[in-house]
């Protein structure tokens, strides 16, 4: 066989971070090309949808897949990519758990609509909105129309293999990109389907390098709030609310190491069936607090307890979406 | 379905040494009350992962009873307030993905409470009565998409969705 394998990308609703990822594994993108032919991938070179939908079924080896389902051109690039593809990866945060875009899913779609076109920092003054379709002499044009939530990739279609991280890091992406070559030669095998790769299997606490001690916090504050902050002391022990106990290892704890609280872009860790929940379990452990009004005071130090529990991972949690979003 | 029609679904978590004893003596003593609680028993309201309320409620109940020994009881001597502290935290998160807090409602009751557990059942599933039904996600099943009409008659803004410059 001398044709060599079939790659391709794909974005939907996601902001561009994790092509930039891939194109950070430097001179790894060089394997890329030389085993791999790249059939279509929008952000790096021109292909149009018809070209995927002559291709046959199951002739693209490995499909990255990144951004969640926003509306119905991502769904049916989606499906399409799952019926052209042998494997499908579910690539990032957002893809894999919705991410920031997920956050959208707090409200429904006409005040998102509002919020892009009609606030006052957009000076609209004709009112003019999109409109999904519209005649011209040539015929009828749409747009895509959203749909009333964000759906991550796995809610839409089979999904093979789950990549977290915004973005995944570079060296895990060279790590994948490496075992897949393997796989192709014949040297590995690749891992069952549903497995989360090119990540850990335990949390960012411990990959974490500071130092840990029984906590005992009287008040969150932000980071900006306290100063110095210590570089070898747990970030959540000086009050700061850091994501870290629930959130998946695999980045080597780089915010963090930096001086900055985990905000939780790897998603949940191994076995957590839900992100927020298990962070709520880990903040209220620490709270150093038995009476219902200290704890109360003491919460008020989180001013977003939704944003903050599910940054990354609203839209995929157990409840997917708050109740204005679903509802109307 | 009609609001007086209305039936709650409603998850209750016990802890084996207080609560869920309370509960038994309110069977033995053939106390009267809602029958709309589907206990759970743990052995102890610390055990109570807020992942067990969150897939209560996106599985289709309409409420959920947390239940433990009093404050100072703890069979584990202080895993009750954890339970606690879990459960206001829980509350402001629920708040943020527009759920009433009310649905989620924490109960003390010692093993000789029983007639404290069925009153307190009954008031909570008065409390849901009124509020109705939750029916989590279940309009997310009908029209995938907005519809384009919709979308383009989209609602005008209102003044408090501007911030002040």
């Amino acid at each position: 066989m001398t044709a060599k394998p079939k790659f391709a990308m794909y974005w939907a609703a996601s902001c561009g971070g994790c092509e930039i990822a891939v194109l950070n594994t430097h001179e790894k993108i060089l394997d890329v090309d030389a085993n791999f032919e790249v059939v279509f991938w929008p952000v790096a070179m021109d292909a149009k949808y018809q070209d995927v939908e002559d291709m046959e079924d199951g002739s693209i080896l490995l499909t990255l897949f990144n951004g969640g389902i926003r509306n119905d051109e991502n769904e049916r690039l989606a499906q399409l990519l799952r019926k052209k593809s042998k494997i499908l990866v579910s690539f990032g945060s957002c893809a894999t758990e919705g991410c920031i875009p997920g956050l959208a899913n707090l409200s429904p779609v006409g005040e998102i609509v509002n919020t892009a076109f009609n606030t006052i920092t957009t000076d609209n003054p004709h009112e003019i909105y999109p409109r999904t379709s519209y005649d011209v002499p040539e015929g009828e044009l749409h747009i895509p129309t959203l749909s009333k939530i964000l759906r991550p990739l796995d809610q839409v279609v089979d999904v093979d293999y789950y990549m977290p991280g915004c973005p995944p890091e570079s060296h895990q992406i060279a790590a994948v990109i490496d075992l897949v070559i393997k796989v192709i030669h014949g040297e590995a095998e690749l891992p069952p389907k549903g497995t989360v790769i090119g990540a850990g299997h335990s949390t960012v606490c411990d990959e974490c390098p500071r130092a840990r001690n029984v906590k005992m916090i009287k008040a969150f504050k932000r980071i900006q709030d306290i100063a110095p902050v210590d570089p070898t002391l747990c970030i959540l022990e000086q009050g700061v609310p850091c994501n870290g106990p629930a959130t998946r290892s695999g980045c080597n704890a780089r915010c963090p190491q930096a001086g900055a609280q985990c905000i939780g872009c790897y998603g949940p860790a191994e076995g957590v069936m839900d992100y927020g929940a298990r962070l709520i379990t880990a903040f209220s452990s620490v709270i150093d607090a038995n009476e219902p009004d200290e704890i109360e005071k003491i919460l008020d130090g989180i001013p977003d307890p939704t944003g903050q529990m599910y940054r990354f991972n609203l839209a995929g949690s157990l409840l997917k979406a708050a109740k204005p979003a679903w509802q109307k | 379905m009609e609001n007086n029609h209305f039936e709650p679904t409603i998850i209750g978590f016990t802890c084996n040494w207080c609560s869920y004893r309370a509960a038994d003596l309110a069977g033995t003593a053939r106390m009267k009350y809602a029958p709309n609680v589907r206990l759970i028993r743990m052995m102890c309201s610390g055990r109570l992962d807020p992942t067990f309320v969150l897939r209560a409620l996106s599985g289709g109940a309409d409420g959920v009873m947390i239940t433990g020994c009093h404050p100072g009881e703890c069979h584990y001597m202080e895993q009750n307030y954890k339970a606690l502290r879990r459960f206001l935290l829980l509350r402001r998160v629920l708040n943020g993905m527009g759920i009433e807090p009310e649905r989620v409602k924490l109960v003390w009751a010692s093993a000789a409470e029983g007639a404290r557990f069925a009153s307190e059942t009954t008031l909570f599933v008065e409390e849901i009565r009124k509020l109705g039904p939750l029916n989590w996600g279940k309009s997310d099943s009908e029209p995938k998409t907005v519809d384009r009409e919709e979308l383009s008659t989209v609602h005008r803004p209102s003044s408090e969705l501007e911030v002040p410059a």
